[in-house]
């Protein structure tokens, strides 16, 4: 059995799964029942200034027919008494001291709101403190949230007062309402944070009622832009934090992914794109605490297939194959094969590669199934077809290489090789 | 005893109910739509005889566009309804969905079909716009689908159509014949009226060709003339005592069910029913379900040479019908003129025949059923007389068509089961619409 406890700026848990500061994290009765069920961590619903929320809150995006592939919201910070949330924090780091309780924090724009509000927190006994430059709704109107985050200097500052003040480990949570998320996570990590998280939600309209031809989610005839997040939004998330991870100056500081993550595989992807550990909201939020089980077998299984002893075995392992373009192989070529055995003649491979690609699938009509085949001298090796297969591993891409030595495209240009070929 | 009223009204009700029930709602159509892999050239629509654009309408539920899928599928097939409640999908669409190479379930495809169809007729969306007349007319003979479904082409294309029935009602042997299991009288009806609600079409009932019109009149009143009559009664056993009283003919006593009721039904304690086709299975699980206490099938081949698919087949065996291979009727024994036995022979399979299948040849060994009524199903018999009569051209009864659907008296045409001698509506629809697309370019519209 693989060890899948996890050491976040000192600060322990049993797995590295913590629920994101969101709904799932708000007080104390859901925050035993998501320890009670396995999660690692949780990071408190953000604290600071006094909110009301409106009715209604969240709207999805279905696909295929499966529910919230993505989920936005258009809630604020917490709307409950600081001081009832200070005091069940408490009360849960106290009932359950091995599990990670982090802090979420947004305070007013001002050096005296934000240590006021350190201080309190401090005395509940938690482990460390998430600000919250990230929310992209409500908050930031008033110069909070995503206002901060997009902004370096402002984001910055804030980050000073708060090492001021703050005794206990400082995670700076970023916003990708942004073109990069770099500029922002370089002037934290030089103020002093002590670590990064990634990705909070991204500015959306998730779809438009064609009833009411309101867009959602509908509040008294009007919308606004919501937080986008869940399944859909991971390839952006894992593309932030990829530039986080890779950066000279920020990868020196442990960061914490988010966004997307619902499955243990969702997880060990970020971990290998430098994620220390991961957060979870949206799944939680659509199938309920009980999720953590399989998230804590799955890693587990994989890393003693894999014999990865611990997590930090695996950490961060891929983010160097994350190149840039112009260093790719151009003389490495790979070409489709259809595995005839697996084939069901669907034949989604064909109209792919027929309308959209380079046509170079060839169709023996039968009655009624038609007998599909690579043209081998065609197929440029785009993975269309592949990726469109419903049947696993019937398309398979084969090495073909052009040539056995590696040339960029730097290269490519200087000697004059021919461009252009499909 | 033959006997009708051998039931309660609630237990007719409950062994007549729908077989296939509906979707409930559009989320539930949803969930097998979705599973729909949008098949390129699908192997679905290749097995269907309409060529149904099975992927495009599937996908059209998933996306609620329902308006749209019934269209899709009317416009293949204007009795997509009705077909979606009696088509043989295990060996047509379904049994060619590629979900079967997975050995997973195929997609139900006449189950959406149903669901869009449907909602189509309960909401008399009229999909068709007729164009304005163009002052051509054509008769049919017969609302069956056949005739329905030229009518429908034909009338879309801005023909005015009058259609000659002999019976009181349309839909041919989807109103007479089919198992009453799959569609109500109440759906029959619908059906035709929904069809026909595209106007330009005028039903004629009530009137007979060869008694109360002739084929003369029709050519001389008409620009063309559309023959989708059907075929008649079961064939013979010509075998001793087949005259007694007792022994029916499935088509009449299925014809005699639809039309006036199940109570009014009568039907044995124990009954033999000879054949192994869908009107077979139709007999014997409906004489099941009348009341009859034993129900056994006998067939002179094997599983293996059935006409009826294996899903018919376990309908029959899940209604506890009986089933005797290998045995053909020999001779009805009766007192007083009334069944109480029937004498079969055993059969072993010889060399394969014209059709490749092994044809039955007949042991020495005999052996007798206790009955008191025989439903006899071994195939119909084409209406040869009238069609000889008016000099048509034919094969043991069959109308003999060329490839534009043309008899060989000009601006005859003909199809259905009139031609092919008995297949399933599914076909008959399609040969009505060749039949129209023959007709049009017979009468020179583009
Ligand atoms: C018992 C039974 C069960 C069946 N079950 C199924 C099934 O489950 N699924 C399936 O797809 N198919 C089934 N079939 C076959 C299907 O019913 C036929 O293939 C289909 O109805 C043929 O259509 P048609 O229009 O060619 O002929 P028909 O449906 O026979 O229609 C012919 C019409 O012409 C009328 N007619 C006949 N003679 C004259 C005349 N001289 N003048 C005026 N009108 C005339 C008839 O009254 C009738 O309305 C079954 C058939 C039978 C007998
Ligand atoms: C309803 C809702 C409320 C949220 N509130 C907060 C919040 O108060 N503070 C915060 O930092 N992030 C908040 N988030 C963002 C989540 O913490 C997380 O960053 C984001 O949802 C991406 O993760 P996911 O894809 O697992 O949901 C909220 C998200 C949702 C759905
Ligand atoms: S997509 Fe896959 S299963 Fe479908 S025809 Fe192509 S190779 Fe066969
Ligand atoms: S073959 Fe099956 S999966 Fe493919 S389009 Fe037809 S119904 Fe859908």
């Amino acid at each position: 059995m693989a060890d899948i406890s996890s050491n976040f700026l000192g600060i322990k848990s049993p797995n590295p799964f913590w629920l994101a500061s969101a709904p799932p994290t708000d007080k104390k009765y859901n925050v035993l029942r998501a320890f009670e069920a396995g999660w690692g961590g949780v990071v408190w619903k953000t604290l600071g200034s006094q909110v009301k929320n409106v009715s209604s809150r969240y709207s999805a995006v279905d696909f295929g027919g499966q529910r919230v592939m993505g989920f936005n919201n258009i809630e604020l910070i917490s709307d409950r008494p600081l001081h009832i949330n200070l005091k069940e924090i408490a009360e849960c780091v106290k009932l359950f001291p091995d599990r990670a309780m982090i802090v979420s924090l947004m305070a007013d724009n001002d050096k005296k709101s934000w240590h006021e509000i350190i201080k309190k927190v401090e005395d509940t006994g938690a482990h460390g403190f998430e600000l919250n430059f990230g929310c992209p709704h409500g908050m930031t109107e008033r110069g909070m949230g995503a206002a901060v985050g997009q902004d370096p200097e402002i984001a910055c500052m804030v980050v000073e007062w708060v090492m001021e003040a703050a005794t206990l480990p400082v995670i700076t949570k970023l916003t990708p309402n942004v073109h990069s998320v770099v500029p922002t996570g370089r002037s934290v990590v030089k103020a002093g944070t002590n670590a990064l998280s990634l990705i909070n939600t991204i500015q959306s309209i998730t779809g438009v009622d064609l009833d009411t031809l309101v867009p959602n989610p509908y509040v008294a005839g009007k919308s606004v832009f919501g937080g986008y997040c869940g399944p859909a939004v991971k390839p952006i998330a894992l593309k932030f934090l990829t530039t986080i991870a890779q950066d000279e100056l920020t990868k020196k500081v442990p960061i914490s992914g988010i966004g997307g993550i619902s499955t243990w595989k969702d997880a060990v992807e970020f971990m290998l794109l430098g994620a220390s550990n991961v957060q979870v909201c949206t799944a939680a939020m659509k199938h309920g605490f009980r999720i953590v089980e399989d998230m804590c077998e799955g890693l587990n299984n994989w890393m003693d297939e894999k014999g990865f002893k611990t997590l930090d075995d695996f950490i961060g392992k891929s983010v160097d194959t994350i190149t840039h373009w112009e260093d790719l192989d151009i003389n490495y070529h790979h070409i489709a094969k259809i595995n005839q055995d697996k084939c069901i003649h669907c034949g989604l491979c064909y109209i792919a590669c027929e309308d959209t690609s380079h046509q170079s699938i060839n169709l023996e009509y039968g009655k009624p199934y038609n007998k599909y085949t690579i043209k081998e001298e065609e197929c440029v090796g785009c993975n269309l077809c592949m990726l469109v297969c419903p049947v696993d591993k019937c398309i398979t891409m084969e090495e073909h290489r052009v040539a056995p030595e590696y040339v960029n495209w730097i290269e490519w240009q200087k000697r004059g090789l021919p461009l252009n070929d499909h | 005893m033959i006997q009708n009223n051998r039931l309660t009204p609630i237990q007719y009700q409950e062994n007549f109910s729908d077989i296939h029930p509906p979707y409930e709602n559009i989320t539930a159509a949803k969930v097998d739509a979705n599973r729909c892999l949008f098949c390129y050239d699908a192997p679905c629509m290749k097995s269907c005889p309409t060529s149904i654009d099975v992927p495009k309408f599937i996908k059209q539920i998933a996306t609620e566009n329902i308006k749209g899928s019934a269209h899709t599928i009317f416009t293949s097939n204007i009795m997509g309804a009705g077909c979606s409640k009696v088509c043989p999908v295990e060996k047509l669409c379904e049994g060619a969905c590629v979900y079967n190479l997975l050995e997973e379930k195929p997609i139900p495809i006449a189950k959406l079909q149903r669901y869009s169809t449907e909602k189509a007729m309960a909401n008399k969306w009229q999909l068709f716009q007729r164009k304005q007349s163009i002052g051509k007319k054509v008769a049919i003979v017969g609302a069956g689908p056949a005739g329905l479904s030229c009518a429908h082409s034909l009338s879309k294309e801005g023909i005015d159509v009058t259609i000659y029935e002999k019976e009181s009602k349309g839909g041919g042997l989807m109103t007479y014949g089919i198992a009453a299991y799959k569609v109500t009288p109440q759906f029959c009806e619908d059906e035709v009226n929904y069809i026909l609600s595209i106007g330009g079409i005028e039903v004629k009932y009530n009137h007979e060709l060869g008694r109360t019109i002739s084929l003369a009149e029709l050519q001389t009143n008409y620009d063309a003339v559309y023959l989708g009559l059907g075929v008649g009664v079961a064939r013979q056993l010509d075998i001793p005592g087949e005259d007694m009283d007792g022994v029916v003919d499935a088509i009449s006593f299925i014809y005699h069910l639809r039309k006036n009721g199940y109570p009014s039904v009568p039907v044995g304690d124990k009954v033999a029913v000879i054949g192994m086709g869908m009107t077979a299975i139709d007999a014997a699980t409906q004489a099941k379900r009348l009341g009859a206490k034993e129900v056994t099938m006998l067939y002179r081949r094997t599983e293996d040479e059935m006409p009826c698919t294996k899903h018919e087949l376990d309908i029959a065996m899940l209604d506890s019908c009986e089933i005797i291979w290998l045995a053909a009727p020999k001779e009805v024994i009766g007192i007083n003129n009334k069944v109480t036995q029937l004498v079969c022979s055993k059969m072993q399979l010889g060399e394969p025949d014209a059709s490749g299948r092994r044809s039955p040849i007949e042991t020495e060994e005999t052996f007798s059923l206790e009955v008191d009524m025989v439903i006899k199903a071994a195939g119909q018999v084409p209406f040869e007389h009238l069609i000889t009569e008016n000099g048509i051209t034919n094969n043991k009864g069959k109308i003999v068509i060329d490839k534009n659907c043309a008899t060989n008296i000009k601006g005859v045409f003909a199809g259905g089961d009139a031609v092919n001698g008995g297949k399933e509506v599914v076909d008959a629809v399609q040969a009505g619409k060749d039949g129209a697309k023959a007709i049009m370019a017979y009468l020179n519209i583009a």
